[in-house]
């Protein structure tokens, strides 16, 4: 490890409000799990931008692969029957 | 066979505005730009703290001390939303900052001008910021997503920036004759190489065509600055500043002529012979430096506490 290095990078998520989804917002360095929290706090909250902080080192990431998106979400095109606007409803039917 | 198909599809996102990210495939010369781009804009956040870190000590009164902090912070923030933004290309921090020691990376030579005077934090932060701010909001829209995502942050608290600086510049032309004149020299410190930031004219820019087509930038030097200059000149009017320039005028589409910019002192400062070039990179360095023994301490730190978790 060289003497220079900054730590590994951290993936930061923020949460706007209580009940609100965690928001990906950036990343950050940060040496252990204490000091990412820090970080993030100084670095994306410094306005009242959040109520939580989720922090993820970086190279613990699984993602579908670049160019791989096709035969993962495709599948999904000819499902139509999936959404509600599939369905006939009878004339006049309400709340439904 | 597979590069121009590549290629193609690369195009047809960017024509049809959508992002690319960290993953997908992109020319190198895409990647390479950015990431000369990307770092020169963190450098330049970074090395922008220096001429207003300056004042912190000395600033007039409380209240002014206390957003002076608040504004080096936010600069230091932006800094590290833009390495994190370029190290998604590919590229390392260490490396970044190496590459910024050595010369090989540049930054804003707007911030190789000194600070001499209290009403240079409100000349900077007025018109510095203010020009930022014109080549920002225009970058939210660049083609690659983190760099985009980087600049709608940094151009939310971007505004606060601008706006307390001219309160320092409206305040003092409100004062003494002697701040008047502390305004108005402040003021002529920084009218010029505040339009030289949007760089060169369009004809001149070595790197202008590829970064129109792929979208990285989206409009012309000339343009932003146009923007700039239409936006200020009735600012510093409206507080009695005196404009340097004997040839400008309003024209009647709203628009002001301006002389053209003394392109000599732009190059020469970009090549490095600016008043403060070698004190910005040695004070930079220097920090950085002074900082390793805290980089040493926090790895030995981690490596401490992973240790105990396995033993106990």
């Amino acid at each position: 490890m060289s003497t220079d290095n900054q730590g590994p990078i951290w993936e930061v998520f923020v949460q706007s409000k209580p009940g609100k989804p965690y928001k990906h917002v950036g990343s950050l360095h940060a040496y252990d799990k204490e000091m990412a929290i820090e970080n993030a706090r100084d670095l994306y909250t410094r306005r009242n931008e959040g109520t939580g902080i989720w922090l993820v080192k970086a190279e613990e990431i699984v993602s579908v692969k670049s160019g791989d998106e096709e035969s993962y979400f495709e599948p999904a095109d000819d499902k139509i029957y999936r959404h509600p606007t599939f369905y006939n409803m009878p004339e006049g039917s309400k709340h439904i | 066979m597979e590069n121009s198909k590549n290629l193609e599809v690369f195009q047809a996102k960017i024509d049809a505005e959508i992002k690319i990210e960290p993953k997908d495939w992109m020319p190198d010369e895409y990647r390479q730009h950015l990431i000369r781009q990307m770092s020169q804009h963190a450098h330049s956040e970074v090395i922008g703290m220096q001429p207003e870190g300056n004042w912190i000590t000395r600033s007039p009164s409380l209240r002014a001390r206390k957003i002076l902090m608040a504004k080096v912070q936010d600069e230091g923030g932006h800094g590290l939303y833009l390495y994190c933004a370029t190290e998604t290309l590919g590229v390392t921090r260490e490396q970044l900052i190496q590459w910024l020691h050595e010369g090989k990376a540049k930054y804003a030579s707007v911030f190789n001008y000194p600070s001499p005077t209290w009403a240079d934090m409100g000349a900077i932060g007025w018109l510095v910021d203010g020009a930022a701010i014109v080549n920002q909001v225009s970058l939210q829209r660049t083609s690659y997503g983190p760099y985009s995502r980087a600049m709608v942050r940094i151009c939310k608290e971007e505004s606060f920036h601008q706006r307390q600086g001219y309160e320092i510049m409206a305040t003092l032309m409100e004062g003494t004759a002697e701040q008047k004149k502390m305004a108005q020299e402040a003021f002529e410190r920084w009218w010029w190489p505040s339009l030289m930031m949007f760089g060169p004219h369009d004809g001149d820019s070595p790197r202008s065509s590829n970064a129109m087509k792929w979208k990285i930038k989206r409009e012309t030097n000339d343009d932003l600055r146009q923007q700039f200059i239409d936006k200020t000149i009735p600012q510093a009017e409206l507080i009695g500043l005196k404009i340097p320039d004997a040839n400008y005028k309003l024209l009647e589409n709203g628009s002001y002529e301006t002389s053209d910019i003394d392109w000599d002192e732009f190059w020469n400062v970009i090549k490095g012979n600016g008043p403060c070039n070698t004190q910005r990179i040695k004070q930079h360095a220097a920090a950085h430096d002074n900082g390793q023994w805290v980089r040493e301490a926090a790895i030995a730190y981690n490596e401490k506490k992973e240790q105990q978790l396995k033993s106990a």
